[in-house]
C-alpha cells in the first residue's frame, strides 16, 4: 500500500512534471523520476557490480588453474568469490539490469508514453536497489566476510556458525540485501507491468508491441509472481539464524554440542528457493530474447518471423517456468513420480524454445543482413543460447541428471543459456540502443573486436566445461587434488581456460573505453541511424528530452516489423505512419484497429 | 485478476492536450460531474488500480507462500498446538468492521456525500487501530502462555504472520492518515480530489481482510 500511496501525489501533479522540467542538479540526475535518467542509474551501477563478480570469476579461475600459488585465495574466500560471483551476477547484475536499466528505458519509449505509470515509486525502485547493493558489499567489512554457502544458500550449512565461512554476519547481511531487492524488484515490476497496460499510445495494440517489450513485460510479471517465494524464504531463513527459529534447521549435533534448533526442514527452504530459482533464468533471459529478436529483424531488413509464434512461445516459457522448479532438486529426495512430472514439464520447456530460434534463424534467411557489432551480439546470443539450451535436454532428465549433478557439465549448462545468452543480449542491446540514448555514435571496430574476444572466449571457457563435468570434475571446489577420477589433461584445459577467461576480461577494458570514448568523442549520431520502425528512433529529440514526444504523442498505425514492405518508398515503415502498404500477412494485429 | 482494459487514451495524453486549462473542479474528474457517470471510465484511477491489484497479486503469493510452508512444517513431530486465544475472535470482529466501515466511505464518497464519508472513514482507520492493538494483546497473551518466537514453530509461523499482515496493515495505515489530512480539510466540492485514495485505501482494506481470514483459519483450524 504504501508503494501505492507514494504513488499517488505523481498521479497527481502530472501537469506540472511534464510541463516543468526538473533543473536542479539534484532532481534532475540523482533523485529524477524521469525513467531515462533512472534507466541510466540502474545501468551504471549494475555494470559496476558486475565488474566486482567478474573479478571474482578471475579469482576462482586462478584458483583452479594455479591451486595453492597465491595467498590470497584460501579455501573460505574461494567459497565466498563464488558464492558473491553467483548472487552479483544473477539478481544484482543480470535482473537489475535488464529489467531496471532496459525495462525503464525502454518500455515508455517503445510504447508511445511519456514515462512510467508511477514515476515517484519508479526513482524509489532505484534507490531501494543502490540500498541492497550497499547492504551486499556491507557484508565484505563484518566478521566473517560475506557468505560462502552457495549462491543457493542452502541451510543448514549457510546459517550454522562455522559451517561455512560469513555463515553469521555474512549471511545475515546477504539476506537482507535480497529482502530490500525484492522490494526494489517488487516497485519496479509493478511499474513497468501497469506502464505496459494502461499508457500505450493510441493505436498500440498489445499485438503492435514490439518483442522487446513483450519479454521485458512477462519477465515483470514473473517478478512479481516469483521473487515473493525469495522473500519468505529469506525472512524465515533470517529468523532461523538471528532468532533461533526452527523453519529450516533440523536437530544439529555440531562438534558435540546439540545446537538449539529442532525439527526444521531444509528442504523447505529448497522449495521456496527454486520456486523463485527457476523464473528468475526466464526473468533474464525473456528480456534478451525480446531485445534479441528486435535486433535480428531490424538488421535482416525482414519482418519477424511468426510474431504471433514469438508471443505465444514467450507466454508459454513464462507460464512453465512455475511448473519446473523442482528439477533442480532431484538429488534431494523426491517421489519418483514427482520427479517424473518435473522432467516433463522442464523437457516441454524446449518447444517454445525451438520455436523461438527457428523463428530467429528464418528471420535471417534470405535477409539483407547487416553485420553491426549489435547484429553480432544477436546472433551470438543465439548460438549460445543453443550451445546452453540443449544440454537442458540432458539435465532436465532425472536419470541423466543424478550423475551429473554438482559437475562442472551443470555449470557449463546455465553460464551458457543464461549467462553469457544474458550478457550478449545485454551487449547487443548496449550497442543497438547507445546512439539514441546518448546521441553518438560508438566506435564501430572497438565494437566489433569487443565481440569477437568475447563470443569466442566464452566459448572458449565454458565449452570445455562439458567434458570437464562429463570427466566428473565437481563444482564449487577449492582444489581437485582429491578428485581421482579426472584425467591429468584436465589440469591442462583448466589452465587453458583461466587463460580464456582473462582474456575475455581484458576485453571489457575495450568496451569499457569504447563507451566512455564514444559518449564524448563519438561521431554525433543521427535520430534513427539503423533505419528501425519501432517507436523509440521517432522521438522529436535525440537523445529524447523529457516527456519524450514534445507537444503530441505519437499516434500507432502498424506493427514494428514492416521492413522491406513490397511496394512503400523506403525499406522500412516507422509504427507511427499512416495509411501506404503493409506487411498485411504477418501482421497479427492487423484486424484490431 | 481484474485488470481495467486497455485505454487508449491515458492520463498523460489528456493532459498534454489540455494542459492546466482545466476548472478547478476535480482536475481527475472523480465525481465532480455526475453526468459522466462511474470511475471506471477514469483512466488515472484505472491506471492506479491496476498497479494495486499487481500489488495485491504479490501480496498474495507472500502469504500464500508462507501459508504452504505452514503446512509442511505442521507435519514435524515438534510442532505443537498454540492456546486458543479468544482475543483472536474479537480482533477479526473489528477487521471486519474496519473493512465494512471503509465500503461504506467509499459508496459515500462515490455519492458525494463529505459528511458520511468523513464519519465512516474515520470509524474505518479507528477500527484498524483498534485490530492492530488487539493483535499486539494476542502477542502478550502468547507470550505469558511461554510461546516465544522461537519456542515452537507453531508460535514462530504465528508471530512471523502477524507481524508481515500488520506490517500490511500499518501502511495502509499511514497511506489512510495522507488521505485523512485532505478529507478533513477539504470543502465539499472537493471531495473528488480524494475520491482516488478511498478506493484505494477500501480495495487494500478488503484484501487485508481476506489475508487476515485466511491467516486465522488456518492457526484455528489447521493446527
Amino acid at each position: 500500500m504504501q508503494e501505492h500511496a507514494a504513488g499517488l501525489p505523481e498521479t497527481h501533479g502530472h501537469e506540472e512534471t511534464h510541463q516543468h522540467e526538473p533543473t536542479g542538479f539534484w532532481t534532475k540526475y540523482i533523485f529524477s523520476q524521469d525513467h531515462k535518467v533512472i534507466a541510466m542509474q540502474y545501468t551504471i551501477t549494475a555494470l559496476l557490480v558486475g565488474v566486482v563478480g567478474m573479478v571474482f570469476s578471475w579469482l576462482m579461475r586462478l584458483q583452479l588453474a594455479f591451486p595453492g600459488q597465491l595467498s590470497l585465495i584460501q579455501p573460505d574466500n574461494y567459497l565466498q568469490f563464488m558464492t558473491q560471483h553467483g548472487m552479483i551476477m544473477v539478481i544484482y547484475l543480470l535482473t537489475a539490469f535488464l529489467l531496471g536499466g532496459f525495462g525503464n528505458y525502454l518500455i515508455p519509449l517503445m510504447i508511445g508514453a511519456r514515462d512510467m505509470a508511477f514515476p515517484f515509486l519508479n526513482m524509489m525502485s532505484y534507490w531501494t536497489y543502490f540500498v541492497s547493493v550497499i547492504l551486499l558489499f556491507a557484508a565484505f567489512i563484518v566478521p566473517g566476510g560475506p557468505s560462502g554457502g552457495g549462491w543457493t544458500i542452502y541451510p543448514p550449512q549457510s546459517i550454522l556458525p562455522g559451517a561455512s565461512p560469513g555463515s553469521e554476519w555474512g549471511i545475515r547481511l546477504l539476506l537482507m540485501s535480497l529482502a530490500v531487492f525484492v522490494a526494489s524488484g517488487t516497485m519496479g515490476g509493478l511499474n513497468y507491468v501497469t506502464t505496459v497496460l494502461q499508457l500505450r499510445a493510441k493505436g498500440m495494440t498489445l499485438m503492435y508491441l514490439p518483442l522487446s517489450v513483450w519479454g521485458i513485460f512477462v519477465a515483470s510479471v514473473l517478478a512479481l509472481l516469483a521473487f515473493p517465494a525469495l522473500f519468505v524464504g529469506g525472512v524465515m531463513l533470517l529468523l532461523d539464524s538471528l532468532a533461533g527459529t526452527s523453519f529450516f534447521i533440523p536437530l544439529v549435533n555440531q562438534f558435540g554440542r546439540q545446537l538449539g534448533h529442532e525439527g526444521g526442514n531444509p528442504i523447505l527452504f529448497q522449495h521456496l528457493f527454486w520456486y523463485f530459482g527457476h523464473p528468475e533464468v526466464y526473468i533474464v533471459i525473456l528480456p534478451a530474447m525480446g531485445v534479441v529478436s528486435d535486433i535480428i529483424a531490424n538488421f535482416s531488413r525482414k519482418p519477424i518471423f511468426g510474431y504471433k509464434a514469438m508471443v505465444i512461445s514467450i507466454l508459454a516459457i513464462g507460464g512453465l517456468s512455475f511448473l519446473v522448479w523442482a528439477h533442480h532438486m532431484f538429488v534431494s529426495g523426491m517421489n519418483p513420480y514427482f520427479a517424473f512430472w518435473f522432467a516433463i514439464a522442464t523437457l516441454a520447456v524446449a518447444i517454445p524454445s525451438a520455436v523461438k530460434t527457428y523463428n530467429w534463424m528464418l528471420t535471417l534467411w534470405g535477409g539483407n543482413l547487416w553485420f553491426t557489432t549489435p547484429m553480432l551480439y544477436a546472433i551470438g546470443f543465439v548460438s549460445t543460447f543453443v550451445a546452453g539450451g540443449l544440454t537442458g535436454l540432458y539435465l532436465g532428465n532425472t536419470a541423466v541428471d543424478v550423475p551429473l549433478t554438482d559437475t562442472y557439465f551443470v555449470v557449463a549448462h546455465f553460464h551458457l543459456v543464461m549467462g553469457v545468452s544474458a550478457i550478449l543480449g545485454i551487449f547487443a542491446g548496449i550497442y543497438y540502443w547507445f546512439p539514441k540514448a546518448i546521441g553518438r555514435m560508438y566506435n564501430e571496430t572497438l565494437g566489433k573486436l569487443h565481440f569477437w574476444v568475447t563470443f569466442v572466449g566464452t566459448y572458449a571457457i565454458f565449452f570445455p566445461m562439458y567434458w570437464l563435468g562429463a570427466a566428473g570434475m565437481p563444482r564449487r571446489y577449492y582444489t581437485n587434488e582429491a578428485v581421482t577420477q579426472l584425467p591429468p589433461s584436465s589440469h591442462e584445459l583448466n589452465i587453458f581456460i583461466t587463460i580464456a577467461a582473462l582474456t575475455v576480461g581484458a576485453a571489457q577494458l575495450v568496451f569499457a573505453f569504447n563507451l566512455v570514448w564514444s559518449i564524448f568523442k563519438g561521431k554525433k549520431a543521427e535520430g534513427n541511424p539503423w533505419k528501425a520502425t519501432s517507436l523509440e528512433w521517432q522521438t522529436p529529440q535525440t537523445p529524447p528530452v523529457h516527456g519524450n514526444w514534445g507537444p503530441t504523442e505519437p499516434v500507432v498505425y502498424r506493427w514494428a516489423y514492416d521492413y522491406s514492405v513490397p511496394g512503400a518508398s523506403q525499406d522500412f515503415t516507422p509504427q507511427n505512419v499512416a495509411g501506404g502498404p503493409a506487411q498485411k500477412a504477418k501482421a497479427s494485429g492487423k484486424t484490431k484497429h | 485478476m481484474n485488470l481495467p482494459a486497455h485505454t487508449p487514451t491515458h492520463p498523460r495524453m489528456e493532459e498534454a492536450s489540455h494542459g492546466n486549462s482545466r476548472g478547478p473542479g476535480g482536475p481527475d474528474g472523480w465525481n465532480s460531474n455526475s453526468d459522466h457517470g462511474g470511475d471506471h471510465d477514469q483512466p488515472r484511477l484505472a491506471t492506479a488500480k491496476a498497479g494495486l491489484w499487481l500489488f495485491l497479486v504479490t501480496a498474495t503469493v507472500v502469504f500464500s507462500m508462507l501459508l504452504s510452508a505452514y503446512v509442511e512444517r505442521k507435519t514435524g513431530t515438534d510442532w505443537s498446538i498454540l492456546p486458543r486465544l479468544g482475543i483472536l475472535w474479537l480482533n477479526t470482529g473489528f477487521l471486519v468492521l474496519s473493512s465494512a466501515a471503509m465500503e461504506w466511505a467509499r459508496r459515500l464518497a462515490r455519492r458525494g456525500d463529505l459528511q458520511g464519508t468523513r464519519f465512516w472513514w474515520l470509524l474505518g482507520g479507528a477500527f484498524a487501530v483498534l485490530f492492530l492493538l488487539g493483535q499486539l494483546l494476542a502477542w502478550q497473551a502468547l507470550y505469558i502462555a511461554g510461546y516465544g518466537l522461537s519456542s515452537n514453530p507453531s508460535s514462530s509461523f504465528f508471530y512471523l504472520l502477524t507481524t508481515l499482515h500488520g506490517l500490511h496493515l500499518l501502511a495502509g495505515l499511514i497511506a489512510w492518515g495522507w488521505a485523512t489530512v485532505s478529507i478533513v480539510r477539504l470543502p465539499e466540492t472537493a471531495l473528488a480530489k480524494s475520491g482516488i485514495k478511498i478506493e484505494l485505501c477500501a480495495l487494500f482494506w478488503h484484501f487485508l481482510l481476506l489475508v487476515w481470514l485466511a491467516i486465522f483459519g488456518f492457526i484455528w483450524f489447521v493446527s
